[in-house]
């Protein structure tokens, strides 16, 4: 759907040279929803605008459904830009115009006749549930109602692909999960490719498929959602991973060290369940195999899109070789397991 | 004697008052025709001046430069200067440079710059998201112009209205003194020239419900679109 390859951003003022984006290569696949995650100013916003070119890249190519992008001209780049939606942090509705007559808008840039285009109006807000609100301004709507509005708009001209801008970042939690869930269930029925940006890992897990961490300018890590969050491997990733998980254990914890002896030391290990092993007693399993015990530090159980992810930080004590036994067990048995102190 | 005193008092009063009636009508008349005018050729302006600035949806530095330096070139000229520079233009325009419709001449082209920069003003508070996001969906410059820009704008520009409105009442009664017809010649004549006090208090009378009138007019209306958005 989206093949970005080596795009390259770069700012020149008086006496900066700003590199926004550094050689970035990606590819989206046609039905998923991407994630893009990153601190603000990692250069996230500045790509999602290259693949519309709200933002002109400096390098590379970028490829939509074959068309490439970086070339078109202004016409043709218009053409594309219909066939493209995007939503937005701030909703960007016209205050001049009322719900209808917004979703009304991207129709009457295509010259779409206008019964048409009033049918299908009336469609898109009923699938965002805006049914009764057709005659209301912007003003007057709540943040999550307007992000509705702006899905509704960017789907008129029935795009293959949308693009969010932060859309959930204005909005509260429970505002946030509703959008979210709308998203997905567009994703689903309409088959439209998602690719998002986002600071907020719970974006990420609640309807990713796939993510790409940015970090200064360039992609860091990427992958399944699921792989990122039981094995994240940059510290960007780590630091997004626990901002959702909360799994990061006080300094002081890992250094106790109260029950080694000669026979037995400690080792502080976080064990992550993904999937159908959330479910199996593989840790009582593991207590009843080897004679060594087992204190639970924390605990956490979540779900990333549709599976559910889980994640155990345990104190093992007992004779060092019997414990690097354990471990070993609990990675035969199909989970990530990381040690955190080493004696 | 007393009777015929009488009779003579209120017959002056009634040719003053005809005569203080006919002045505010053609001072509304070259009001209302030159502010008319001016935004038909300042709107434009205005807009060029915006879509051309950078990283506009028109970006073009040396049309920019170029109108913006007109415009403020037009902009430092006082009025009373401007008036008497165009009177060979008027004069060849109208083929008089004296009366009512000769004086909408000077009064709209001095209004132009001003109302360029009103409706740039105006058009430079829209948030540059909503022009963003008309981009993203594919609109063209015009597009652009005509439903994002102006509509957006429109409660602000409706305002400047009023105040173009307002500084051409205050032209029109300078351009009354070089023979333009309207309430500033009537002050002129016979407030100033023949020391009738009265007949200055009652031009300046008019003058102040004139630009009230407007200004409050202007407000509503400004109001009215803010509320229907609301």
């Amino acid at each position: 759907m989206i093949s970005i390859k080596d795009l390259s951003k770069i700012y020149l003022t008086a006496n900066q040279r700003i590199v926004a984006l550094d050689k970035v290569t990606l590819k989206v696949e046609k039905g998923e929803i991407f994630g893009i995650i990153g601190l603000s100013g990692a250069g996230k916003s500045t790509l999602i605008r290259c693949i519309n070119r709200l933002e002109t890249p400096s390098e590379g190519t970028i490829y939509v459904d074959d068309q490439e992008i970086i070339s078109l001209g202004k016409k043709d780049l218009q053409q594309v830009r219909q066939k493209i939606g995007m939503i937005f942090q701030h909703f960007n509705l016209l205050s001049s115009r009322n719900v209808f007559d917004n979703v009304m808008f991207p129709m009457e840039i295509a010259k779409i006749p206008r019964d048409r285009a009033e049918k299908r109006a009336k469609e898109l807000l009923a699938l965002v549930g805006l049914s009764d609100r057709l005659l209301a301004y912007p003003n007057q709507l709540s943040g999550g109602q307007k992000q509705r509005v702006g899905i509704a708009r960017a789907l008129a001209n029935d795009p293959k692909l949308l693009l969010c801008d932060e859309a959930t970042s204005a909005l509260d939690p429970q505002t946030t999960h509703s959008i979210l869930k709308l998203l997905r269930d567009i994703n689903r029925q309409l088959n439209i490719t998602i690719l998002l940006i986002t600071h907020d890992m719970n974006v990420i897990k609640e309807i990713c498929d796939r993510v790409a961490v940015i970090d200064d300018g360039a992609i860091v890590e990427m992958g399944k959602v699921l792989d990122v969050f039981s094995n994240p491997a940059s510290p960007t990733s780590k630091g997004f991973v626990n901002s959702v998980i909360g799994n990061e254990i006080p300094e002081e914890l890992l250094h106790l060290s109260r029950s080694e002896n000669n026979q037995s030391v400690s080792r502080v290990i976080r064990v992550s369940f993904v999937g159908a092993s959330a479910g199996e007693p593989v840790i009582f399993r593991m207590i009843r195999k080897f004679d060594v015990e087992a204190s639970i530090l924390f605990g956490n159980v979540s779900r990333i899109k549709d599976t559910p992810f889980g994640s155990l930080t345990l104190e093992l004590i007992g004779p060092q070789s019997l414990l690097q036994e354990a471990v070993d067990y609990l990675r035969n048995q199909g989970l990530e397991v990381e040690v955190l102190n080493n004696g | 004697m007393a009777e015929s005193l009488l009779g003579s008092v209120s017959f002056l009063e009634v040719w003053i008052l005809e005569k203080l009636l006919m002045a505010t009508w053609e001072t509304i008349y070259m009001v209302v025709v030159a502010t008319l005018l001016s935004y038909l050729f300042g709107l434009p302006m205005g807009v060029l001046l915006v879509a051309t600035s950078k990283g506009h949806i028109f970006e073009h530095s040396l049309i920019n430069r170029y109108l913006g330096g007109i415009v403020n070139a037009a902009r430092s000229v006082p009025f009373i200067i401007f008036l008497i520079l165009l009177i060979p233009f008027t004069r060849l325009l109208m083929g008089t440079s004296i009366g009512t419709a000769a004086s909408i001449v000077p009064l709209t082209i001095a209004a132009v710059p001003f109302v360029a920069r009103m409706v740039e003003t105006s058009l430079n508070e829209i948030d540059w998201g909503l022009i963003e996001a008309a981009i993203s969906m594919g609109a063209g410059t015009w597009k652009i112009v005509t439903s994002v820009l102006l509509p957006e704008s429109l409660p602000s520009l409706v305002s400047g209205v009023a105040i173009t409105t307002i500084n051409l009442v205050g032209y029109s009664a300078m351009a009354g003194i070089v023979g333009g017809g309207g309430l500033g010649t009537l002050a002129y004549y016979y407030g100033y020239q023949r020391y009738e006090n009265s007949v200055m208090w009652m031009t300046v009378i008019v003058l102040i419900i004139l630009v009230q009138g407007v200004q409050m007019l202007g407000d509503n209306i400004s109001q009215k679109i803010f509320n229907n958005r609301r």
